[in-house]
This record gives C-alpha cells, structure tokens and sequence, in this order.
C-alpha cells in the first residue's frame, strides 16, 4: 500500500471539492486505491458499478478513514475467503468413500470427522452430511439468503444465490433439478433441504462405478461441487476423461 | 437423554403467524403440517439475535420434513418427493 501515501494531499479528505457534490454518487471513488479495490474483487471500473457495489466502497472507505479496518486486512479477508473451495468438501467426500467407518462417523457427526482430517468447522455452529443413494436424492437450498457449507465449498455459484434457484427449489424441485441439466431419475425419493438457520449440509454424492481400488486424491478429483449441493453426480471416469479443460 | 417439546418421528403444525420482524421459519411452511425428523439441539433465537440482543433463552431446533405435495396446490412433486426444513419449538405445535 506504499504507493498510496504521496496521493493523500490531493484525495480523500473532501474538502478540496467544497461544492458541485450531491449529483454524481460515483465521486465516492474518489481515491487510487479504490480503483484498485474493484478491479481486484469485482472487476469493474466505478462507472460500471451498481447502488449497492457503490455503497460497499462507501462504507470502506469510512471505516478505513476512521482506522477501524486498512485496505490491506481487507485484502486478507478476501484472500481468506478464496481459500475455502470444494477440493476441501471433495476431499471429505473422497475419504466417505474409501472409508466406510469413516463415512459412517461423518453421517453421525460431521464437524467431528472434518476435524479427524485437519478441516476446521468452528465457523458453522452444526454440520450435516446427507448420502445420495440408489433409493434417495437429496438437494440443498437457502430460500431466505444463501446459506451454503462454505468451510467446506467455498462461495456459493451464483444460480445458488439466484431468485429462480432459491424459489424453484421448493415450488418444482424436480423441474429446478431439470434447469441445471440434472433428470432425478422418476422412481429416486427427492428429499429438498431449506437451509434456513443454523445447520449447514453436505451432500456425499453415489460414488461412480469402475472406481474401485481408487487412491483418495483420485477419487476426489471426481467429485464437483454441484455434487456436493445435490443438483448433479459426481463425474464418472469416462466423464473425467472428457472433460474440457479451461485454460 | 435431554428432554425435547417434542419427539422425533411426532407430528406437528407450524404456526401460521406472521409477526414482523427477523424470522426464519419460511411463509411456505407456515400453518402445514409435517413430521419431526431430527432434534439438532439448542441454538440462541435469530429472531433476538438479528437486533443485537442475547438470543436467550436458547429454543430447541428440530428438522421437520413435509411431502412436497402438501406444501402446493398445484402439487409438483412424485408422491414420495420431501422437502425438510429447521424450525425453531416455539413454531412448532402438536398436529
């Protein structure tokens, strides 16, 4: 952040522009750093942003004049966030697989068996883990907000968040499931879980066939994060072979 | 084992009230009836908590699970299909 400190004489302090205010909301980027901000989290430049992208900055900036949080702690939180992704959840997953004993000591008490692999839950006060099977499908949803298992998958994709996610899943789960390209197969009791207070869920998705004798790190490379919500299978090898790769 | 309002396996009604306010008991599930699938335990009321207050006494959480179709009129769901839900005891009523 030393770049920013010969600029303070011509930003910042409000009083340089004593009038022309109050039109153009978009002044409230008024510094380098801010700039630099957006382009680093939500990539866009102050005359593309929304009301409330405009008031988040807003409200940074106050609490970084008032010493209450530095834009470096900030880039912390966010470092901090971006590590939390679904090769942890897959991991956990992978191991349910492998390990009977431990998949059933997951399906009892799953924050116990998270901390067994070094995953630390503290941040949700209870966690569930749910098994697809042959006979039961379960999908998760957070109507009221997005609540999402993100010790274990990281943020939620933005469909999770979505109005027609959130409401479809209750009013027509089968068709929600159709809309992510996912056919519940007709006979399969789907069981929708509302997210709504203060448990978290993880799905353990149907293990594929022709995996036997996999190593853990294998298996769990099959296993995605929409598996994970519920709204889809783990990949199949042959699936995982085929797969595009992103550049 | 801990004493809980109400029992694993009973069914119950969720209140249809609708006070104003932080609530998490979804409207959709509000006056259908359902069946208790888990006891989570006690958690601080959210509805306190969400105005900075202490969130006591703490209110026991249960998992209630409803069939799909009781939920809507227009029925969506294979008869089988469930949805479940956490609702707080003071939401709760025996069925």
């Amino acid at each position: 952040m030393s770049d920013s400190h010969d600029h303070h004489h011509d930003h910042g302090n409000g009083h340089d522009h004593p009038h022309g205010h109050g039109h153009d909301d978009t002044h409230i980027l008024r510094r380098k750093e801010d700039v630099g901000y957006l382009h680093d989290t939500v990539g866009r430049t102050e005359h593309e942003m929304d009301y409330f992208q405009i008031r988040v900055v807003a409200l940074l900036n106050v609490l970084r004049e008032k010493g209450l949080v530095t834009t470096d702690e900030m880039r912390r939180a966010i470092e901090d966030i971006e590590a939390q992704t679904p090769a942890i959840g897959a991991k956990v997953v992978a191991r349910a697989w492998a390990d009977p004993e431990f998949k059933k000591r997951l399906l009892m008490d799953a924050k116990e068996a998270c901390a067994e692999l070094g995953i630390d839950t503290s941040a949700v006060n209870h966690l569930v883990a749910l098994e697809n099977t042959g006979q039961v499908h379960y999908m998760v949803t957070c109507t009221l907000c997005s609540c999402y298992p993100r010790v274990l998958l990281g943020q939620p994709p933005t469909w999770y968040k979505s109005f027609p996610y959130r409401s479809k899943s209750v009013v027509d789960p089968r068709g929600a499931l159709r809309d992510l390209g996912y056919e519940a197969p007709e006979g399969i009791e789907l069981i929708t879980v509302d997210s709504n207070a203060d448990c978290r869920y993880l799905i353990i998705p149907r293990r594929p066939k022709g995996t036997e004798g996999w190593s853990e790190e294998r298996l769990a490379m099959l296993v995605t994060r929409d598996s994970m919500i519920g709204v889809g299978d783990a990949l199949t090898p042959q699936e995982f072979e085929a797969r595009p790769i992103p550049v | 084992m801990e004493q809980t309002r109400f029992q694993v396996g009973q069914r119950v009604r969720v209140k249809n009230l609708y006070p104003p306010g932080h609530i998490r008991t979804c409207p959709y599930v509000r006056g259908k009836t359902g069946v208790v699938s888990r006891y989570f335990g006690r958690y601080k009321n959210p509805e306190l908590l969400a105005y900075g207050k202490d969130g006591l006494p703490a209110r026991e959480l249960y998992w209630v699970e409803f069939s799909v179709n009781d939920l809507w009129d227009h029925k969506p769901g294979k008869p089988q299909d469930k949805l479940r839900i956490e609702i707080y005891e003071h939401w709760l009523e025996p069925a």
